[in-house]
């Protein structure tokens, strides 16, 4: 069957015109204004446009057919685990018991819900093997933030002056961006052979080092088989390891950080564990910590005397919130269920099964596109566009043209070691089917390249939206609609 | 096949200079500006600014990525392009010419750097 994605003509509603876009509206017959003060009433309508409720339904239904997510087709992003959220952990969050529930509630009458947290606070422990885990980040980058925060406090405390954290060149783009953010200078250490290069990582850390911030799998997919060595290059000179949890899918339940000696642990629940993901949020990014980080874990905790559960904020050594009240707890809801769903098993079962389709896709595809640093790997692999480049073309045509081909394009140019890199992270949550209609439509690209290669740099003709002009858009950023109605 | 301008001195990390007396000129080079692709912002130093040898002085940002511009030399900002601030594309066009970065007043020698032969067989073994 051929892709075609919907595609309507909707204008904003903004745009409507009251006289036409509008059927009648029931008024309030008798209703007694005056039981409101004068000076408490609304003398004039809103400003938003007046509407019949079928045409806002239409418009937002339409606009939400000409949308791609992981519901519609397969959404290989790499690094970020794109994986099938379950329905029935959004039956459980749209629960009147939980959406009715407001945060100043007395501890006496949220009991439920902070079982579920306390619970989730344990699995997670249990998961990433550490003692201690805050559920309070609101998004990945704001748990590395946390956990550069707690570096910080740590060598404060013991009254060590660092400025310096290190990184693979591998390493995601929100990882400087977080030790930035935190105040520390950042140094990149390179890799050999697509792992860290443990001679080069022991030149660069030194009594200036706070922190080395390393994802494991890395983003080329490999396993940093080095990691003990490395935990112990920087514990000898009294250095933290932090463990980026973006690739924790590939190894949940096989392999926990905290046993690679990691002292700080995040997790992406909207990656790994199943929250939704990719619509702007909310996000998750839960943080663990060893035994003697713990104390500087943000407050409140969720803690549970005898049978009772309450927020702990007696934590004198914390360095304070990073969020309102103890999280998103909508997503950490939906953390929970997941992980209550699968079991200890069947998320070890779902690493396994991320890892196999990941070999299972590079093995298909490892002929048709230039595949760097070998070909096993865990829940993600990198190929390369670059064999393309004698016809005029660039991994992003490809990418483009996947989408004519009715896939959500992978992450392409990154990592930035791979020259034209296409990053591909299918998960567990594709058939058999799906992936082999995935490697049959990259197969296809790349005879479609070789034959017409016009074809690429239409692309995409199917979707909604026709090829657009990224770089005048990033020349002539308009930020706003405001900007916008201005001519940019 | 990437130009590599002769007279120029060339980094792994692809930046040129051109030796203009005691001073020098900085740009990124052909190789750069293709992998980077279409060049859409550039943060240069300010006149003033001092740099040791291999800080990262400036920005190059393309759709695809952002890469820092380190400095070839030890040496004191006498000059910045300022007319890549409003082209930044003038890198795409001309990495040797008007895409030119910054002119550097130049502490002590400058070595280690590869001459254009070099920078050829260097780029031969990206691939």
């Amino acid at each position: 069957m051929e892709y075609h994605a919907a595609r309507h003509n909707v204008p904003l509603l903004s745009e409507a015109n009251e006289e036409q876009d509008c059927c009648h509206i029931v008024e309030e017959p008798d209703f007694d204004w005056d039981l409101f003060p004068s000076s408490m009433r609304r003398m004039e309508g809103p400003p938003i446009p007046s509407i019949s409720e079928p045409s806002v339904a239409r418009h937002y239904t339409q606009l939400s057919q000409m949308n791609f997510g992981v519901d519609v087709g397969m959404y290989p992003l790499g690094s970020c685990t794109m994986k099938y959220n379950p329905k029935v952990s959004e039956s459980l969050a749209a629960h009147a018991g939980i959406v009715r529930l407001h945060p100043r509630e007395p501890e006496a009458a949220t009991q439920g819900i902070l079982r579920i947290l306390y619970e989730l606070q344990l699995m997670l422990a249990e998961i990433g093997g550490v003692p201690e885990v805050s559920l309070q980040p609101a998004a990945g980058a704001h748990g590395e933030f946390l956990g550069m925060r707690l570096v910080r406090a740590y060598f404060d405390d013991i009254g060590e002056d660092r400025n310096q954290v290190l990184l693979p060149d591998t390493s995601h783009g929100t990882n400087p961006a977080s030790a930035v953010m935190s105040g520390y200078e950042v140094l990149e250490v390179p890799s050999k052979e697509g792992t860290v290069d443990l001679d080069a990582l022991e030149k660069a850390v030194s009594d200036r080092t706070a922190a080395f911030m390393l994802t494991n799998p890395n983003t080329l997919g490999l396993f940093e088989h080095d990691v003990l060595e490395i935990a112990r290059i920087l514990h000898d000179k009294g250095a933290l390891l932090y463990y980026d949890g973006a690739n924790l899918n590939a190894i949940m339940g096989r392999v926990r950080p905290g046993d690679m000696n990691y002292d700080i642990v995040h997790f992406n629940l909207h990656k790994t564990f199943a929250t939704p993901h990719g619509g702007g949020g909310p996000g998750s990014g839960p943080v663990g910590v060893t035994e003697e980080l713990a104390k500087y874990l943000p407050v409140p905790m969720v803690a549970r005397e005898e049978s009772v559960y309450y927020l702990d904020y007696d934590r004198p050594d914390s360095i304070g919130k990073v969020r309102s009240f103890v999280g998103s707890t909508g997503v950490l809801l939906r953390a929970y269920t997941y992980i209550r769903l699968m079991g200890g098993d069947g998320l070890r079962r779902a690493a396994e099964l991320s890892v196999l389709n990941s070999n299972y896709l590079a093995h298909r595809l490892k002929d048709h596109y230039p595949m760097p640093y070998g070909s096993l790997r865990k829940h993600e692999f990198v190929l390369s566009g670059s064999s393309m480049k004698d016809k005029g073309l660039r991994t992003l045509d490809v990418a483009k043209r996947l989408i004519d081909h009715g896939f959500h394009p992978p992450t392409i140019y990154f990592p930035l070691l791979v020259e034209e890199a296409l990053m591909i992270e299918p998960t567990e949550t594709e058939s058999r089917r799906d992936l082999d209609a995935f490697a049959d439509a990259m197969i296809k690209i790349a005879e479609e390249a070789e034959a017409n290669p016009q074809l690429l740099r239409d692309a995409p003709m199917k979707a909604p939206v026709g090829r657009v002009d990224e770089v005048y858009g990033a020349r002539n950023p308009v930020y706003c609609w405001q900007d916008m109605e201005k001519g940019g | 096949m990437s130009k590599v301008e002769s007279g120029y001195f060339y980094t792994k990390n692809h930046e040129w200079i051109k030796v203009e007396g005691d001073r020098v000129r900085v740009g990124i080079s052909d190789y750069a500006q293709d992998a980077l692709s279409d060049i859409v912002y550039v943060e240069l130093p300010a006149p003033g600014d001092h740099f040791e040898r291999d800080d990262p002085m400036g920005v190059v940002e393309s759709v695809k990525s952002a890469s820092d511009v380190y400095s070839p030399v030890a040496g004191t900002v006498e000059e910045v392009n300022e007319a890549l601030l409003d082209s930044p594309e003038t890198v795409n066009v001309e990495p040797y010419g008007s895409g030119w970065l910054v002119l550097i007043r130049s502490e002590g020698p400058v070595e280690d750097l590869m001459d254009a032969h070099a920078y050829e067989a260097f780029l031969e073994t990206l691939h």
